[in-house]
Formats: structure tokens, C-alpha cells, sequence
């Protein structure tokens, strides 16, 4: 790793710290939020070519509070706003007392800023740039690359995100035990979407693209990190891990997808598996079971499996029925029928997926053809097969997914 | 910008679907070359893939602007966009160069397809006076 790599991993780490004290002394997030921007931006500069400070951390908060000080005195002056300034401190204060950033070093506020900026009332899309902006230290430019869309759209995004936060009013603090749950789930959901975001191969320029399943399991570790006791937090990691431990057999040598039972196994990561296996085992007794772990613990089966014919199709099985009376999601309904058909054969999970149908949100989705061709693969039946294969290609909006498909269809017309 | 459309008209090889799976990854890694290069030499600036006719929808605003939401497939069109590319290229020639190149993808046999790529420049901001 190059010093400049081993600076970047130390200001994405700090990021959160540092805007945590600022957030808190100023109770601004917004502004906040931009001062320590470009505080990453001068230390990214800086370090590398003059050397890194001593403490870091207060170098960072140093430049950041200076910065934030001359923002607010510039809005200030633009429009007074006297809710705001009253709570603001006097423009001629220019630097931190050492005794107080003292104080504020010993604070953690990471959990606090996942829970703002994953705030239920933001879009997902929201939620998930200034997620990876605040918690996760990262420039726009970095996060527009990685969703390819043009910066000014993505630091709209941010801008409008953080906009929504203040005008909803919450302030910059653990909520009440009571909503906790509530929120956290949130907060879940969100890194969980950044992480499959991270699987979703794109066509396009992926040279200088941001890893963001890796983004994903940082933020993970850092949550988990603040929250070791909380199974589902637990379970998120772990899925995550036993689902990237696969990734480089994920792609054959066109980029095209190999589908999970004909992967080399040789090539998934061990040390990946077993920490997602020992997470999941630990978390799993302790209860309460939520939709996460009891993932992780499928994913955890198929990867302790040394070969496709040995995977422990009856435990997975068992584990589907369990996530479909959690979530009673129609998705968790089909991948279930598929495994019923992996235990109880093809004509099983045919007539499971039958009871589909009439799902309307299944209706036209590509991976009801696509399960349905799959068994009609395993009954021997290429003709029916081929005819759902071209429809659920005709329908994913997912290239890769669409090769794989068509491939299929190939194989046996 | 190369428009890869789909025609009727002009399109003279056989669809995707009768294709050998070699046949199609051999068509899905010339294109992944193509990618490549392009980003390699600096010319590219957006590229995508356009899911199919059938997930398609045609719009149009109707009462008090309200969309009007016509469904595909278009069936009857027998016309679509299956993806394209915005080029950052020094001269007109070379974003030519390139479609020739594109249109070179392989198809049955190995064959290249030869099939028709639209060249049409992006229009631009008018040239700042003095």
C-alpha cells in the first residue's frame, strides 16, 4: 500500500470523528458537513508531500473548525438567521481550545451520523450519497464516478439531502431507545443497498470506479465496531462477507456471470468465509432472528459447501421458509420454491412457483422466468425452458444478467 | 454519439437468439474491448446498454401535463436502440473510425456482424465571441 493510499484510509476513518465534534459544537450538520470536506481535501493534498502531522485528528479538526467559522460568517452575513446564530458561536472565536478538543476527542459520534444520514425520511439514493460522504470521508466526484452520474447532479443530491435532514428538524443526537430500532433498521437497509449497488457490474468505465462493496463492509465493520451486541448488525456483516468472499468467481474471462453452482470454489476467499461463518454462528443464538442473519446463514451454507452437490439443500430450504415469515417478500418466496426443488425435485418447486402467479409484484419480473427456465432445465424440459430463458432476458434490466441468459437459452436450443 | 439501432430494414443478420453461447461470449467480449480501449485512450464519455423493447415505454403528456404512459413492446415498430456510446473524439473522422470498429463485433461463425452504427455529433454550446 503507498503512503498516499495509507492517507486516504486514515481520512476516511477520521472523517466521521471530526465531523462529529464540529456537528455537535455548532449544531449544524450541513455546514458542518462541507467544512470537514475540505479539510479531507487539504489534508489529501498536504499530507502526502509535507508529511502527516502529529495528531492528525486535530490537525484535521483545526482546519475544519476554522473553515466552518468562516462559512457560518459568510452566511451569516448573507442572511441572518437568528435561530441559527444564537446557537452559533461569536465569529471572532478562530481556533479550538486545546482542553476542549481534548474533550471532543474522546466523543464517538459515527453511530450518530449513520442514523442522521440514513434518516427514513430520505430517499434511498439520498441516503446512500451523504451516507458515503459523511460517514464514509469520500469526495463527490469519487461517489458521482461510482454511480455514473455526472458530479453536479450528484452534489445536488447531497445538497438536497442534507437540506431535507435540517428542515426535518432532528437533531444531532442518539435518538430515544424507543426509535432506535426503528432508525437502525434504516441504517441497514441503506449500507445493504450500497453493498449490492457494488455488485451490480456495469458496462461502462470501471477503471478508477470506487469499490463500493467494499465501502459497504468499511462502513459495516464500523457499525458493528459500535454495536457488537446487535445480531442483525452482526448478520449485515456477515452476509456481507460470506456474499464478496465469492466475488472473483462471480465473472468468467468475457465479464460474463457464473451462476453460483458453477463457480470455482477454489477461487473464494477463506479468510472472507470464515469470518462470516464465525459472525453468523455467534450472532444467530443470541437472538432475536432477524431477516439478515438468517441470509447470512444461507449464504454461510453455500459457502462451506465444497462443491455445488455436496450444499445442504434441506437446511437451506428450512432457512428460506424461516426469511419468508420474517419478510414475506415474494423474491424470498421464489428463491425458496427453487430450493424446493433442489430437495424435493423440479415438479416441486414448479408447482411452488405456480403459487406465484398472481403475485402482482412479480408480475413480468425477470427472475420468476428465470427461476421458472431453471427448472424447466432440471425436468428436462429445454423447449419450455428456452421460452422463459428469452423472456426474463427480454425483460432484466441488468446486462450482465442478460448475457447470462441468452447464454443459457444457447446452450440448449 | 453511436447509436447501436436495431431495424428491420437495416439489419441483416440473425437475432441473438439462434446464436452458440461461443458465439454470443465471443460478441459480449469484443465489446468489453471496446470499452476498454476507449476509456484507455480517453475517449470515452458514456456508454450503456438499453434493456429491451418490452420493458420500454412511450410517453406523452396529456391532460393538465399528466404522462400518458403507452406500454411496450412495440411490436409493430420492429425498431429499437439496444445501446450506445458518447465519444470524446479530436476529429469527426475518428468517432467514424470508431463505428467502423463497432460495427466489426463478432456474430454466427465468428463472423463480424458489420452491423449499422449512427454517428451523430452531440450539439455544443456556441463559440465564445472574442
Amino acid at each position: 500500500m503507498t503512503r498516499d493510499a495509507l492517507t486516504e484510509d486514515l481520512l476516511r476513518e477520521l472523517a466521521p470523528q471530526v465531523l462529529g465534534v464540529l456537528a455537535r459544537r455548532f449544531g449544524d450538520f450541513a455546514t458542518a458537513e462541507d467544512a470537514v470536506q475540505e479539510a479531507l481535501l487539504a489534508a489529501a493534498t498536504q499530507w502526502p508531500r509535507d508529511g502527516r502531522p502529529g495528531n492528525p485528528r486535530g490537525w484535521l479538526i483545526q482546519v475544519a473548525y476554522r473553515r466552518m467559522v468562516e462559512l457560518v460568517r459568510g452566511e451569516q452575513a448573507r442572511r441572518a438567521r437568528e435561530d441559527l446564530a444564537a446557537r452559533r458561536e461569536p465569529a471572532d472565536r478562530r481556533s479550538v481550545p486545546a482542553a476542549e478538543a481534548q474533550l471532543d476527542a474522546d466523543r464517538d459520534d459515527t453511530l450518530v451520523l449513520l442514523l442522521l444520514c440514513c434518516h427514513p425520511a430520505l430517499s434511498s439514493a439520498s441516503a446512500i450519497a451523504l451516507t458515503l460522504r459523511a460517514v464514509g470521508g469520500l469526495g463527490t466526484a469519487e461517489i458521482a464516478r461510482a454511480f455514473l452520474v455526472p458530479e453536479p447532479t450528484m452534489a445536488q443530491r447531497i445538497s438536497r439531502a442534507k437540506q431535507r435532514i435540517r428542515d426535518s428538524g432532528t437533531p444531532f443526537r442518539m435518538p430515544a431507545a424507543a426509535d432506535l430500532t426503528a432508525r437502525l433498521a434504516s441504517v441497514l437497509h441503506v449500507l445493504y443497498l450500497v453493498f449490492t449497488e457494488g455488485h451490480v457490474a456495469s458496462s461502462g468505465d470501471r477503471l478508477h470506479r470506487l469499490d463500493l462493496a467494499h465501502e459497504a463492509i468499511r462502513l459495516t465493520r464500523a457499525l458493528h465496531a459500535r454495536l457488537p451486541d446487535d445480531s442483525e448488525v452482526t448478520g449485515l456483516l456477515a452476509l456481507m462477507l460470506l456474499t464478496e468472499a465469492r466475488s472473483a468467481a462471480r465473472t468468467g474471462p468475457s465479464g460474463e456471470l457464473v451462476p453460483l453452482a458453477e463457480q470455482d470454489r477454489g477461487r473464494w476467499d477463506a479468510a472472507a468465509i470464515a469470518e462470516g461463518v464465525a459472525l453468523v454462528t455467534r450472532a444467530l443464538p443470541r437472538g432475536p432472528v432477524g431477516p439478515y442473519q438468517v441470509q447470512a446463514a444461507i449464504a454461510a451454507l453455500h459457502d462451506e459447501a465444497p462443491s455445488a452437490e455436496a450444499t445442504d439443500w434441506p437446511q437451506i430450504l428450512a432457512l428460506y421458509e424461516v426469511l419468508e415469515g420474517l419478510s414475506g417478500s415474494p423474491v424470498v418466496a421464489l428463491n425458496r420454491a427453487v430450493a424446493s426443488a433442489m430437495v424435493h425435485g423440479a415438479a416441486a418447486g414448479l408447482a411452488a412457483l405456480a403459487a406465484l402467479d398472481d403475485e402482482a409484484r412479480l408480475a413480468d419480473h425477470h427472475r420468476l422466468h428465470a427461476a421458472r427456465a431453471h427448472l424447466y432445465e432440471m425436468a428436462g424440459d429445454p423447449d419450455r425452458a428456452v421460452s422463459h430463458y428469452r423472456s426474463a432476458a427480454a425483460l432484466t434490466a441488468s446486462l450482465p444478467e442478460q448475457r447470462y441468459l441468452l447464454m443459457r437459452a444457447a446452450r440448449l436450443s | 454519439m453511436l447509436l447501436m439501432q436495431f431495424s428491420a430494414a437495416g439489419t441483416d443478420f440473425p437475432s441473438i437468439h439462434t446464436w452458440t453461447p461461443e458465439e454470443i461470449r465471443a460478441h459480449i467480449g469484443f465489446m468489453g474491448e471496446v470499452n476498454a480501449k476507449l476509456v484507455a485512450d480517453g475517449e470515452w464519455v458514456d456508454g450503456q446498454g438499453l434493456a429491451g423493447p418490452a420493458q420500454a415505454k412511450i410517453v406523452r403528456a396529456g391532460a393538465g401535463g399528466a404522462p400518458v404512459v403507452t406500454e411496450g413492446p412495440f411490436a409493430e415498430t420492429k425498431e429499437f436502440l439496444a445501446g450506445y456510446w458518447i465519444v470524446d473524439t479530436d476529429t469527426p473522422e475518428r468517432a467514424v473510425e470508431i463505428a467502423a470498429w463497432v460495427s466489426t463485433a463478432p456474430g454466427p461463425g465468428g463472423e463480424p456482424l458489420n452491423m449499422p452504427i449512427e454517428v451523430h455529433p452531440v450539439m455544443s454550446a456556441p463559440a465564445q465571441d472574442g
